[in-house]
Protein backbone atom coordinates (compact mmCIF):
# COMPACT_ATOMS: atom_id res chain seq x y z
CA UNK A 1 0.00 0.00 0.00
CA UNK A 2 2.42 2.63 0.92
CA UNK A 3 5.03 1.07 -1.93
CA UNK A 4 2.58 1.75 -4.43
CA UNK A 5 1.75 5.30 -3.14
CA UNK A 6 4.85 6.08 -2.76
CA UNK A 7 6.17 4.65 -6.34
CA UNK A 8 2.66 6.63 -7.77
CA UNK A 9 4.46 10.57 -6.35
CA UNK A 10 7.36 9.55 -7.63
CA UNK A 11 6.00 8.30 -11.12
CA UNK A 12 3.24 11.53 -11.35
CA UNK A 13 5.96 13.56 -9.91
CA UNK A 14 7.88 13.29 -12.40
CA UNK A 15 5.59 13.69 -15.50
CA UNK A 16 3.78 16.97 -13.70
CA UNK A 17 7.14 18.39 -13.63
CA UNK A 18 7.58 17.37 -17.39
CA UNK A 19 4.30 19.56 -18.00
CA UNK A 20 5.21 21.88 -15.69
CA UNK A 21 8.86 22.25 -17.71
CA UNK A 22 7.17 22.20 -20.68
CA UNK A 23 4.40 25.51 -19.89
CA UNK A 24 7.75 27.20 -18.46
CA UNK A 25 9.66 26.68 -21.57
CA UNK A 26 7.00 28.33 -23.47
CA UNK A 27 5.95 31.02 -21.02
CA UNK A 28 9.03 31.77 -18.87
CA UNK A 29 12.17 30.99 -20.85
CA UNK A 30 11.32 33.93 -23.45
CA UNK A 31 11.85 36.29 -20.24
CA UNK A 32 14.69 34.61 -18.76
CA UNK A 33 16.29 34.98 -22.63
CA UNK A 34 14.93 38.86 -22.26
CA UNK A 35 17.17 39.26 -18.64
CA UNK A 36 19.96 37.57 -19.89
CA UNK A 37 20.70 40.39 -22.91
CA UNK A 38 19.74 43.59 -20.46
CA UNK A 39 22.59 41.69 -18.14
CA UNK A 40 24.98 41.15 -20.60
CA UNK A 41 24.19 44.55 -21.69
CA UNK A 42 25.21 45.77 -18.55
CA UNK A 43 27.82 44.01 -17.65
CA UNK A 44 29.75 44.75 -21.07
CA UNK A 45 28.82 48.50 -20.72
CA UNK A 46 30.17 48.60 -17.30
CA UNK A 47 33.64 47.02 -18.42
CA UNK A 48 34.33 49.28 -21.50
CA UNK A 49 34.37 46.65 -23.66
CA UNK A 50 31.74 43.93 -24.84
CA UNK A 51 34.40 41.52 -25.51
CA UNK A 52 34.42 39.68 -22.52
CA UNK A 53 31.23 40.55 -19.98
CA UNK A 54 31.87 39.52 -16.98
CA UNK A 55 29.56 39.64 -14.22
CA UNK A 56 29.33 42.35 -12.57
CA UNK A 57 29.72 41.24 -8.56
CA UNK A 58 32.15 37.97 -10.12
CA UNK A 59 35.34 38.73 -7.84
CA UNK A 60 35.69 36.47 -5.54
CA UNK A 61 31.70 35.73 -5.26
CA UNK A 62 30.86 31.82 -4.06
CA UNK A 63 27.97 32.05 -6.70
CA UNK A 64 29.92 32.99 -9.42
CA UNK A 65 28.80 32.24 -12.81
CA UNK A 66 27.98 33.18 -15.98
CA UNK A 67 25.92 33.11 -19.02
CA UNK A 68 26.91 33.77 -22.09
CA UNK A 69 30.45 32.44 -23.49
CA UNK A 70 32.69 31.04 -21.25
CA UNK A 71 29.74 29.77 -19.18
CA UNK A 72 30.14 26.13 -18.26
CA UNK A 73 26.86 25.20 -19.71
CA UNK A 74 25.86 27.34 -22.63
CA UNK A 75 22.64 28.34 -23.14
CA UNK A 76 21.50 25.45 -25.35
CA UNK A 77 21.97 23.33 -22.29
CA UNK A 78 20.32 25.88 -19.69
CA UNK A 79 17.39 25.17 -21.68
CA UNK A 80 17.09 21.53 -21.75
CA UNK A 81 18.36 21.65 -17.85
CA UNK A 82 14.93 23.06 -17.28
CA UNK A 83 13.29 19.82 -18.05
CA UNK A 84 15.34 18.05 -15.83
CA UNK A 85 14.96 20.40 -13.04
CA UNK A 86 11.19 20.81 -13.00
CA UNK A 87 10.87 16.70 -13.80
CA UNK A 88 13.44 15.98 -10.60
CA UNK A 89 12.03 18.63 -8.50
CA UNK A 90 8.47 16.83 -9.33
CA UNK A 91 10.08 13.50 -8.29
CA UNK A 92 11.68 14.68 -4.81
CA UNK A 93 8.26 16.66 -3.91
CA UNK A 94 6.07 13.36 -5.74
CA UNK A 95 7.83 11.14 -2.95
CA UNK A 96 7.32 13.61 -0.06
CA UNK A 97 3.73 14.61 -1.09
CA UNK A 98 2.77 10.80 -1.51
CA UNK A 99 4.20 9.62 2.18
CA UNK A 100 2.35 12.24 3.47
CA UNK A 101 -0.94 11.56 1.85
CA UNK A 102 0.17 7.82 3.07
CA UNK A 103 -0.34 9.63 6.89
CA UNK A 104 -3.02 11.51 5.97
CA UNK A 105 -5.53 9.45 4.57
CA UNK A 106 -8.24 7.86 6.90
CA UNK A 107 -7.00 10.84 9.33
CA UNK A 108 -7.57 14.52 7.93
CA UNK A 109 -9.40 16.01 5.26
CA UNK A 110 -11.33 14.36 2.76
CA UNK A 111 -12.40 10.95 3.25
CA UNK A 112 -12.77 10.45 -0.42
CA UNK A 113 -9.21 9.58 -1.98
CA UNK A 114 -9.40 11.93 -5.08
CA UNK A 115 -10.54 14.94 -3.65
CA UNK A 116 -7.91 14.38 -0.53
CA UNK A 117 -5.18 14.37 -3.10
CA UNK A 118 -6.61 17.32 -4.76
CA UNK A 119 -7.09 19.06 -1.56
CA UNK A 120 -3.47 18.26 -0.59
CA UNK A 121 -2.08 19.20 -3.72
CA UNK A 122 -3.89 22.62 -3.59
CA UNK A 123 -2.69 22.95 -0.06
CA UNK A 124 0.99 22.09 -0.78
CA UNK A 125 1.07 24.83 -3.57
CA UNK A 126 -0.41 27.47 -0.91
CA UNK A 127 2.27 26.37 1.54
CA UNK A 128 5.49 25.71 -0.17
CA UNK A 129 4.86 28.03 -3.13
CA UNK A 130 2.17 30.69 -2.71
CA UNK A 131 3.35 32.31 0.64
CA UNK A 132 6.62 32.11 0.23
CA UNK A 133 6.03 33.72 -3.01
CA UNK A 134 4.20 36.44 -1.79
CA UNK A 135 7.21 37.11 0.63
CA UNK A 136 10.13 36.28 -1.54
CA UNK A 137 8.82 36.06 -4.87
CA UNK A 138 10.68 34.84 -8.14
CA UNK A 139 13.45 36.81 -9.92
CA UNK A 140 14.82 36.17 -13.58
CA UNK A 141 18.28 36.52 -14.36
CA UNK A 142 20.07 40.17 -13.36
CA UNK A 143 18.05 40.56 -10.11
CA UNK A 144 19.44 39.75 -6.78
CA UNK A 145 23.59 39.97 -5.94
CA UNK A 146 24.98 36.72 -5.76
CA UNK A 147 27.00 37.44 -2.14
CA UNK A 148 23.75 37.57 -0.60
CA UNK A 149 22.54 34.31 -2.30
CA UNK A 150 22.49 32.09 0.38
CA UNK A 151 21.02 34.28 3.22
CA UNK A 152 18.59 34.76 0.48
CA UNK A 153 18.12 31.26 0.14
CA UNK A 154 18.04 30.51 4.18
CA UNK A 155 15.14 32.78 4.23
CA UNK A 156 12.95 31.58 1.28
CA UNK A 157 13.52 27.78 3.00
CA UNK A 158 12.10 29.25 6.12
CA UNK A 159 9.58 30.67 4.61
CA UNK A 160 8.63 27.35 3.21
CA UNK A 161 9.02 26.31 6.90
CA UNK A 162 6.57 28.87 7.79
CA UNK A 163 3.80 27.72 5.14
CA UNK A 164 3.98 24.52 6.06
CA UNK A 165 3.51 24.70 9.88
CA UNK A 166 1.44 27.09 9.88
CA UNK A 167 -1.60 25.04 7.55
CA UNK A 168 -0.44 22.16 10.59
CA UNK A 169 -1.25 24.74 12.69
CA UNK A 170 -4.42 25.68 11.34
CA UNK A 171 -5.81 22.50 10.69
CA UNK A 172 -4.95 21.20 14.08
CA UNK A 173 -7.02 24.31 15.76
CA UNK A 174 -9.82 23.68 13.56
CA UNK A 175 -9.80 19.77 14.66
CA UNK A 176 -9.93 20.47 18.15
CA UNK A 177 -12.65 22.66 17.92
CA UNK A 178 -15.56 21.03 19.81
CA UNK A 179 -18.79 23.25 18.25
CA UNK A 180 -19.88 21.23 15.36
CA UNK A 181 -20.88 24.88 13.04
CA UNK A 182 -18.32 24.56 9.86
CA UNK A 183 -17.68 28.25 9.76
CA UNK A 184 -16.55 28.63 13.35
CA UNK A 185 -14.14 25.60 12.86
CA UNK A 186 -13.37 27.09 9.85
CA UNK A 187 -12.54 30.82 11.41
CA UNK A 188 -10.75 29.25 13.75
CA UNK A 189 -8.55 27.27 11.96
CA UNK A 190 -8.06 29.99 9.47
CA UNK A 191 -7.21 32.71 12.15
CA UNK A 192 -4.53 30.15 13.50
CA UNK A 193 -3.32 29.37 10.07
CA UNK A 194 -2.63 33.39 9.09
CA UNK A 195 -1.19 34.48 12.38
CA UNK A 196 2.02 33.04 12.04
CA UNK A 197 2.25 33.44 8.05
CA UNK A 198 1.88 37.53 8.39
CA UNK A 199 3.62 37.64 10.79
CA UNK A 200 6.61 36.08 9.38
CA UNK A 201 6.25 38.26 6.29
CA UNK A 202 6.13 41.16 8.83
CA UNK A 203 8.93 40.03 11.11
CA UNK A 204 11.20 38.09 8.67
CA UNK A 205 13.45 40.83 6.11
CA UNK A 206 12.49 42.54 3.44
CA UNK A 207 14.72 41.22 0.31
CA UNK A 208 14.73 44.02 -2.60
CA UNK A 209 17.88 43.81 -5.18
CA UNK A 210 16.17 44.93 -8.37
CA UNK A 211 18.58 47.07 -10.17
CA UNK A 212 17.50 50.48 -11.10
CA UNK A 213 16.33 50.70 -14.54
CA UNK A 214 15.23 47.01 -14.74
CA UNK A 215 11.80 46.97 -16.58
CA UNK A 216 9.20 46.43 -14.47
CA UNK A 217 7.02 44.94 -16.93
CA UNK A 218 9.88 42.32 -17.61
CA UNK A 219 9.71 41.54 -13.84
CA UNK A 220 6.06 41.05 -13.84
CA UNK A 221 6.08 38.62 -16.39
CA UNK A 222 8.85 36.64 -15.16
CA UNK A 223 7.19 36.33 -12.09
CA UNK A 224 3.97 35.61 -13.51
CA UNK A 225 5.42 32.80 -15.49
CA UNK A 226 7.03 31.51 -12.14
CA UNK A 227 4.28 31.20 -10.50
CA UNK A 228 2.10 29.85 -13.24
CA UNK A 229 5.18 27.29 -13.50
CA UNK A 230 4.20 25.95 -10.11
CA UNK A 231 0.54 26.31 -10.56
CA UNK A 232 0.57 23.77 -13.35
CA UNK A 233 2.88 21.85 -11.46
CA UNK A 234 0.49 21.05 -8.52
CA UNK A 235 -2.53 21.45 -10.55
CA UNK A 236 -1.21 18.53 -12.98
CA UNK A 237 0.07 16.87 -9.70
CA UNK A 238 -2.96 16.48 -8.09
CA UNK A 239 -5.03 15.44 -10.59
CA UNK A 240 -3.14 12.93 -12.21
CA UNK A 241 -2.10 11.50 -8.51
CA UNK A 242 -6.15 11.32 -8.11
CA UNK A 243 -6.87 9.78 -11.37
CA UNK A 244 -3.98 6.97 -11.01
CA UNK A 245 -5.66 5.97 -7.39
CA UNK A 246 -8.71 5.84 -9.45
CA UNK A 247 -7.68 3.29 -12.05
CA UNK A 248 -5.37 1.19 -9.70
CA UNK A 249 -8.63 0.68 -7.64
CA UNK A 250 -10.79 -0.15 -10.91
CA UNK A 251 -8.09 -2.40 -12.03
CA UNK A 252 -8.49 -4.51 -8.89
CA UNK A 253 -12.20 -4.29 -8.92
CA UNK B 1 -19.68 11.43 -5.04
CA UNK B 2 -20.77 7.89 -5.21
CA UNK B 3 -18.41 7.32 -8.02
CA UNK B 4 -15.56 8.50 -5.87
CA UNK B 5 -13.73 5.56 -3.71
CA UNK B 6 -13.11 6.29 -0.27
CA UNK B 7 -10.33 5.72 2.38
CA UNK B 8 -11.10 2.55 4.50
CA UNK B 9 -8.58 2.38 7.28
CA UNK B 10 -5.60 4.72 7.92
CA UNK B 11 -2.38 2.99 7.63
CA UNK B 12 -0.87 2.44 10.94
CA UNK B 13 2.06 4.52 11.64
CA UNK B 14 4.63 2.34 12.44
CA UNK B 15 4.29 0.92 9.13
CA UNK B 16 4.40 4.43 7.95
CA UNK B 17 7.66 4.98 9.80
CA UNK B 18 10.42 2.89 8.00
CA UNK B 19 9.36 4.80 4.51
CA UNK B 20 9.83 7.87 6.38
CA UNK B 21 13.81 7.38 5.71
CA UNK B 22 13.07 7.73 1.74
CA UNK B 23 11.70 11.58 2.84
CA UNK B 24 16.11 12.55 3.44
CA UNK B 25 16.84 11.36 0.26
CA UNK B 26 13.69 13.12 -1.62
CA UNK B 27 15.31 16.02 -0.01
CA UNK B 28 19.09 16.09 -0.57
CA UNK B 29 17.52 15.33 -4.70
CA UNK B 30 15.39 18.43 -3.97
CA UNK B 31 18.85 20.16 -2.58
CA UNK B 32 20.76 19.48 -5.19
CA UNK B 33 18.49 20.27 -8.09
CA UNK B 34 16.96 23.81 -6.33
CA UNK B 35 20.01 24.93 -4.40
CA UNK B 36 23.12 23.10 -4.71
CA UNK B 37 26.25 25.58 -5.63
CA UNK B 38 28.92 23.31 -4.75
CA UNK B 39 28.55 22.68 -1.02
CA UNK B 40 27.41 19.49 -0.82
CA UNK B 41 27.90 17.97 -4.72
CA UNK B 42 31.47 19.29 -4.61
CA UNK B 43 30.88 20.45 -8.74
CA UNK B 44 31.55 23.79 -8.65
CA UNK B 45 28.96 25.82 -10.39
CA UNK B 46 28.06 22.72 -12.78
CA UNK B 47 24.25 21.95 -10.77
CA UNK B 48 23.73 26.12 -10.22
CA UNK B 49 24.37 26.72 -14.27
CA UNK B 50 22.80 23.03 -15.39
CA UNK B 51 19.54 23.93 -13.26
CA UNK B 52 19.40 27.60 -13.86
CA UNK B 53 16.65 27.77 -15.89
CA UNK B 54 14.55 25.64 -13.72
CA UNK B 55 15.27 27.37 -10.69
CA UNK B 56 14.52 30.56 -11.76
CA UNK B 57 10.96 29.47 -13.05
CA UNK B 58 10.23 27.27 -9.88
CA UNK B 59 10.66 30.62 -7.99
CA UNK B 60 13.67 29.90 -6.09
CA UNK B 61 16.28 32.22 -5.11
CA UNK B 62 18.80 31.57 -8.23
CA UNK B 63 21.79 33.97 -8.03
Amino acid sequence: MIRTLLVRGLLVGLLAGLVAGGFAFLAGEPHIDSAIALEEAAAAAASGDGASAPHSHDAGAPAEHHHGEGAVVGRPVQRAGLFLATGLYGVAVGGVFALAFAGLRGRVGPRSEPLLAIAAAATAFGAIVLIPFLKYPANPPAVGDPETITARTLLYVVMVAVGLASVAIGVAAARRVTVQEVWARGLVGGVCFLVPVVAAWVLLPTVDEVPSGFPASLLWDFRVASLGTQLVFWAAFGALFALAGERAKARVG
Amino acid sequence: MSGLSTSANPIPLHRLARWLLAVPVLMLLAYLVLMDNGAISQTGTFLHELMHDGRHLLGVPCH
